[in-house]
């Protein structure tokens, strides 16, 4: 497994433009285009619901380097959310009607500011999400009291987990990244997160570890939760069943492993109606480490900005709730069988 | 003329096969997909049965498919090899069931 990222290899899939290239040529490997499909259903232009939902990517480094990670994120990364930067996203919070924080990465918590800028949302009264990798809790003992914090701060924690067996967790995240996570998954239980009766949310996420699609969300839950408490005694609330779509590493492993033609036409022919009417760029607007805004993760790592102004420091809901969402084909990933988001599937 | 005869393309193109017979088609798919759903078995039990049979009758695109099946549904390796195992078990006790046959008639000719 490399630990370089692939912008650190300078691979053609380090960059958004690389990656675009791939995405956009689907006339050669025959597929419709993803608006097309929308605007059969009379779903296009995409446009927003009541967005609800600021997701904020506080920068790329990352203890881990998973093979299908959308972010290329790694040690080696540097983009990193400035204090500026976090308090431009808190007057932007203060003034709207934005009802959750989501906070991912990398690995969050290596941002220098992140403990400030959790204290500081966790006053706006913000539901707080925090998508921690389970295994920063045991990098460092500087990170040895995330938990703690997390729970003074009453974050709910969303930690991935993508089997419940070393050998395929460890295949997509890295050696040894099971049995750490196992360990962390046991500290925040022993604290209350995950427990009932307490109100510490703790979720897990599963994404496939290959190219094949997620089955039904409910079914795995049961599975994982039946395995992880018989094998392991860990509890936790419940398991959002992600698909992973074609960008950045993921891209690069469809590609490499020759897989990525099929990939595509089974996301293309899994394609859910009712799913893609609930997608998640509807409802949320995603924030980069350097401010500037997008529809979603996935189209911040493309470099698709969002239509009109696109900076934290001209935050505008109204006009941000007028806009047309940007689309291409890794949009497929987000509408296939039962629909995927930061939030697991969107229909049963 | 394709070179093959089994091609991978081809599991894409089952659905064709009400092309030349509709009304029998659209019954099988129906039928087919009702055995899939949820019931008295689940979804990834059926799955696993199917994986199973698919190496009975040693069909490949069954193979793929019910693979594919299996591992969307959180089925772990041991457990599809453990399902091929059952398969292997049924099929060489099928045949070996079958020496007791032998033996009456060998039994049976001889002195
Ligand atoms: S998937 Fe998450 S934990 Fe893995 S490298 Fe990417 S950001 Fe880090
Ligand atoms: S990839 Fe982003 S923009 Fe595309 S459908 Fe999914 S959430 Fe929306």
């Amino acid at each position: 497994m490399s630990f370089a990222t692939l912008k650190r290899q300078e691979r053609r899939l380090g960059s958004p433009e690389g990656q675009m290239v791939v995405l956009d040529d689907s006339d050669s490997i025959c597929l419709p285009s993803f608006s097309s499909k929308l605007e059969a259903i009379g779903l296009y232009p995409l446009l927003p619901m009541r967005i609800d939902t600021l997701q904020i990517n506080v920068g790329k480094m990352c203890n881990q380097v998973c093979k299908h990670c959308h972010v290329d994120a790694g040690p080696d990364r540097k983009e990193i959310m400035t204090r500026e930067t976090m308090q431009l996203c808190l007057d932007a919070i203060q003034e709207s009607s934005i009802e959750t924080i989501d906070l991912t990465g990398g690995a969050p918590e290596m941002n220098p500011d992140f403990r400030w800028f959790v204290e500081e949302l966790s006053q706006l009264g913000k539901e707080i999400i925090v998508r921690c990798n389970l295994t920063i809790i045991l990098a460092n003992p500087k990170y040895s009291d995330l938990p703690a914090f997390y729970k003074k701060h009453n974050i709910h924690v969303v930690s991935s987990l993508p089997y419940f067996s070393a050998k395929r967790t460890d295949a997509q995240r890295g050696d040894g990244v099971f049995e750490k996570s196992i360990k962390a998954l046991e500290i925040l239980n022993t604290i209350g997160y995950g427990k009932q009766g307490t109100n510490l949310k703790l979720d897990l996420v599963y994404n496939p570890s290959g190219a094949f699609l997620p089955g039904n969300q409910a079914d795995l839950e049961l599975e994982f939760k039946k395995k992880l408490k018989d094998g392991y005694s860990i509890e936790f609330d419940n398991l959002l069943a992600l698909t992973n779509l074609p960008v950045s590493r993921y891209l690069e492993y469809l590609i490499n492993s020759g897989n990525y033609e099929e990939y595509m036409s089974e996301l293309v022919s899994a394609f859910n109606l009712s799913a893609a009417a609930s997608v998640m760029c509807r409802n949320m607007i995603s924030v980069g480490w350097n401010g500037y805004l997008y529809d979603c993760d996935f189209n911040q790592m493309l470099e698709l900005k969002v239509q009109g102004a696109n900076h934290i420091s001209e935050f505008d809901l109204n006009q941000l709730a007028n806009r047309e969402i940007v689309l291409n084909q890794h949009c497929f990933g987000c509408t296939a069988g039962t629909g995927s988001s930061c939030g697991g599937s969107l229909s049963d | 003329m394709k070179s093959t005869y089994y091609n991978r393309e081809d599991l894409k193109k089952f659905g064709d096969i009400s092309k030349f017979q509709k009304k029998l088609g659209d019954k099988f798919f129906d039928y087919y997909n009702s055995v899939f759903e949820e019931g008295a078995l689940t979804s990834r039990e059926k799955s696993l049965i199917a994986l199973a049979v698919s190496h009975a009758v040693q069909c490949p695109y069954c193979i793929d498919s019910y693979t594919s099946s299996c591992l969307s549904k959180g089925v772990d390796e041991e457990q599809m090899m453990e399902a091929v195992h059952v398969t292997a078990a049924i099929q060489s006790g099928a045949s070996l069931v079958h020496g007791v046959q032998m033996m009456d008639q060998v039994n049976e000719k001889l002195m």
